[in-house]
């Protein structure tokens, strides 16, 4: 009996161990796989592709952000006008489709994706290569600018080389304010300069309303968008654009940038923030600022739609205002990253809906009044009218401004990979909580930077 | 199963015995049958192997050849042997989380198991009743509610103005409110006490399913010899659920060391990683930071500990056995 039992167990560990092995056969992980050929697509496109979506019946594959009704209105727009094309949408959280996009690309390409930091994704061979779609098109005569973020270099960083992703318009990022409650505090003009501003959040407090009920909870350390107009107004944008676009050398810790990270420091330490900012997720502060409890906040022009609906009249925009009155402004400015998988099956069909969103009358009324925001396209293309007083319209008109400036930046939350989640955030947090000093946040990040650049 | 043993033992050498007739071939035929068996139960259990070789120990495997590379997931792998461990005693940063891992332990074991038994001990005495029943089923319940939706209602409930801190305003406590998973001194213990809710049920029925096997005799007997209720709990009733206790301190001391979806739904591991988890670092490493290598050492070291702080536990519960 004990030895039948012994030959079982001898046989089922027999069994067990050489499932194993031949289920894990050592190879290395990642060798074989779609990378390599991925590499090879990547880096050549189709030269003499027709560029169109044909006649016959296409279905492109697309994986979108969650939340925002831009897409859905582009795309039933673009059927209407194209019958032969569908659309098959999957939508998810920005937080997952960034955890998830290598493998989406590699292993179910879509045609078309919502991208978040892409420069590893290119290293990777996983994206696109649209410079022959670019020439073909014309996209190359548009305001360099706006094509710029979406360029990646053998190096793996951005700004330069050939182009991996189109945006379906481009966002960008200020003050939105309830001018009911600013009324109330006796102020009817958007600061003008910054220590205006500080009088303004002073004067909320002084009455009692909470001056901003910026989010900067959980994961998300939505005080890198203060920050980050604070720099814009301290210095210039440029060696913030070397930095996230990780040039050789760029620091995040300069002099300048010091001093604007005191500027936030002192907007926390007076209490301008609402006092569990360290818990509040971004929904929560939309969520206040439309019922009107704090007076301001700094987020995005992708909320103008939805501002004009829900506080029509009650909300204005303004840019974050420079040192000196009649200075340089700057904002956080990027395009909303779009790629095409380098297994994609339609990238030419896909390519032509780029061009598509950036010229057809249609489309950009579509991306400026239900994106809120600025299209793509040459600069003298077709603008809808908007009502100058609205949101969207005071967006639209600081956007002008910004571009005349030459004030836009990449948000500095898009530097690497992990730099937001595992830097920013945190020590942003610790900045509200009191743990860490204004100096020490940029000495922090910056030495996450170099691990991760070099690392 | 001895007993199954023994009785098919002599049933078996009636059958040889009739069948066969010369010692050999009746051996033969023992050997051929025990064969057989074992080919059958092999059968059964093939299947079942199969799906714990493919989903359990594959992944296991993978794992730990992972950790030996540098690799982000996609592309190609470099092989970097034991590099990845050396970094996480070179970076201490690294293993930081595993502190705030064992605080938990206070909170999702320490405080349910006591506070399981003491509510046992006293609905022991009346759990006929339909009382005891009612209130083993509000206890309970934090148990059959996902931990993503008891994350999110607890986050609602800490909130500045939820309904901890409107109460705690009732009562003249306005000075302490404050948002209690957004503040660093008492994020990670706001994240306990939802452990702590969520496992007190668990915890609770299985001490009073453990002292409802207790002899009433002894209590009889405790009290005739001028015992109290205290002295009760601790001469009979405390020995009496050593087992079940041990249960309740494995089970909820894996729950707080490999703590995931309470912290991710409530916190993310902020504010300012005051409740970062190895789960959580783990998922930041492969899936943010793409270093599936770095993410698996750290994967394997963490399983370890797990190992290490639950198998005393278990061996300390064998031995009273």
């Amino acid at each position: 009996m004990s030895r039948s039992t012994g030959r079982n167990a001898a046989a089922a560990t027999s069994l067990f161990l050489a499932s194993i092995l031949a289920l894990t056969a050592c190879s290395a992980p990642g060798a074989d796989s779609t990378a390599d050929d991925a590499a090879d697509d990547g880096a050549t496109t189709a030269a003499d592709g027709d560029w169109t979506c044909g006649t016959d019946d296409v279905t492109l594959d697309a994986y979108l952000e969650t939340g925002f009704p831009l897409s859905a209105a582009l795309f039933e727009e673009f059927e209407k006008q194209y019958p032969n094309v569908t659309f098959d949408v999957r939508e998810d959280q920005f937080a997952v489709i960034t955890q998830n996009a290598p493998r989406v690309l590699a292993d179910n390409p879509p045609d078309l994706m919502r991208l978040p930091q892409m420069s590893d994704l290119v290293g990777d061979g996983l994206l696109y290569n649209l410079d022959e779609a670019a020439a073909h098109f014309g996209w190359d005569e548009w305001p360099a600018s706006q094509l710029a973020q979406m360029r990646v270099d053998d190096e793996g960083r951005r700004g330069d080389g050939p182009l991996y992703a189109m945006g379906k318009n481009y966002s960008m990022t200020g003050v939105f304010y309830n001018t009911e409650l600013a009324e109330q505090i006796g102020i009817t003009e958007p600061p003008a300069t910054l220590a205006e501003l500080d009088d303004m959040m002073q004067k909320a407090k002084d009455a009692g309303i909470t001056p901003s009920d910026q989010f900067n909870g959980g994961a998300t350390g939505g005080l890198a968008f203060p920050l980050q107009l604070l720099m814009a107004s301290y210095g210039s944008v440029d060696p913030i654009n070397d930095w996230t676009f990780q040039k050789p050398g760029a620091r995040i810790d300069t002099e300048d940038n010091i001093k604007a990270a005191e500027h936030l420091k002192k907007w926390i330490d007076a209490g301008y923030f609402a006092d569990d900012i360290n818990s509040l997720d971004y929904s929560q502060m939309m969520g206040r600022f439309i019922d009107g409890k704090s007076l301001l906040i700094f987020n995005g022009d992708w909320e103008s739609g939805n501002l004009d609906t829900q506080m029509a009249g009650k909300a204005g925009f303004f840019l974050m205002p420079p040192l000196e009155e009649g200075g340089k402004v700057g904002a956080m400015s990027a395009p909303l990253t779009f790629g095409i998988s380098s297994k994609a099956e339609n990238p030419e069909c896909a390519a032509f809906f780029f061009d598509w969103i950036a010229t057809n009358d249609e489309a950009r009324t579509i991306a400026v009044e239900i994106g809120g925001s600025h299209p793509m396209g040459p600069a003298d293309a077709f603008m809808p009218e908007v009502d100058a007083d609205s949101v969207t319209g005071q967006t639209l008109a600081a956007g002008a401004t910004i571009a005349d400036d030459n004030g836009a930046m990449e948000f500095i939350a898009n530097a690497t990979g992990a730099i937001y989640a595992k830097s920013w955030t945190p020590n942003l947090q610790k900045l509200a909580a009191g743990e860490q000093t204004a100096e020490g946040l940029l000495t922090a990040v910056q030495a996450d930077y170099e691990n991760d650049v070099n690392g | 199963m001895n007993a199954t043993r023994t009785t098919a033992a002599p049933g078996r050498r009636e059958v040889v015995a009739t069948a066969s007739t010369s010692l050999e071939a009746r051996r033969r035929a023992l050997k051929a049958r025990r064969l057989r068996r074992g080919w059958a139960a092999l059968g059964l259990v093939v299947p079942a192997a199969f799906f714990y070789v493919v989903f359990v120990l594959r992944p296991l495997a993978l794992t730990v050849q992972y950790s030996l590379y540098d690799w982000n997931g996609v592309g190609a792998s470099t092989f970097v042997g034991v590099d990845n461990y050396t970094r996480l005693v070179e970076q201490p940063e690294l293993l930081g989380s595993t502190v705030n891992a064992l605080e938990l332990i206070i909170y999702f074991s320490f405080v349910p198991v006591i506070l399981g038994l003491l509510t046992a001990a006293t609905i022991r005495k009346f759990a006929a009743s339909r009382l005891a029943l009612a209130a083993r089923t509000v206890l309970f319940l934090p148990q059959v509610i996902p931990l993503v939706a008891a994350g999110i209602m607890w986050t609602w409930l800490l909130a500045t103005d939820g309904l901890v801190n409107e109460l705690m305003r009732m009562l003249g406590l306005g000075s302490v409110t404050r948002a209690w998973l957004g503040d660093t001194s008492t994020a990670l213990g706001a994240v306990g006490v939802i452990g702590a809710w969520v496992a007190l049920g668990l915890c609770l029925l299985l001490l009073l399913s453990g002292m409802t096997k207790i002899d009433p005799a002894l209590y009889e007997a405790a009290r005739i010899d001028g015992a109290g209720a205290v002295r009760e709990f601790f001469a009979i009733t405390l020995p009496s659920v050593r087992q079940e206790i041990g249960v309740c301190v494995t089970v909820t001391v894996i729950a707080a060391l490999a703590a995931f979806d309470i912290v991710y739904i409530s916190t993310q591991g902020g504010p300012a990683n005051s409740t970062l988890v190895p789960g959580l670092e783990i998922y930041y490493l492969g899936f943010f930071s793409r270093e599936v290598g770095q993410a698996s050492a750290l994967a394997v070291v963490f399983m370890v500990l797990v190992l290490a702080v639950v198998l005393p536990i278990q061996r300390l519960t064998k031995e009273e056995d």
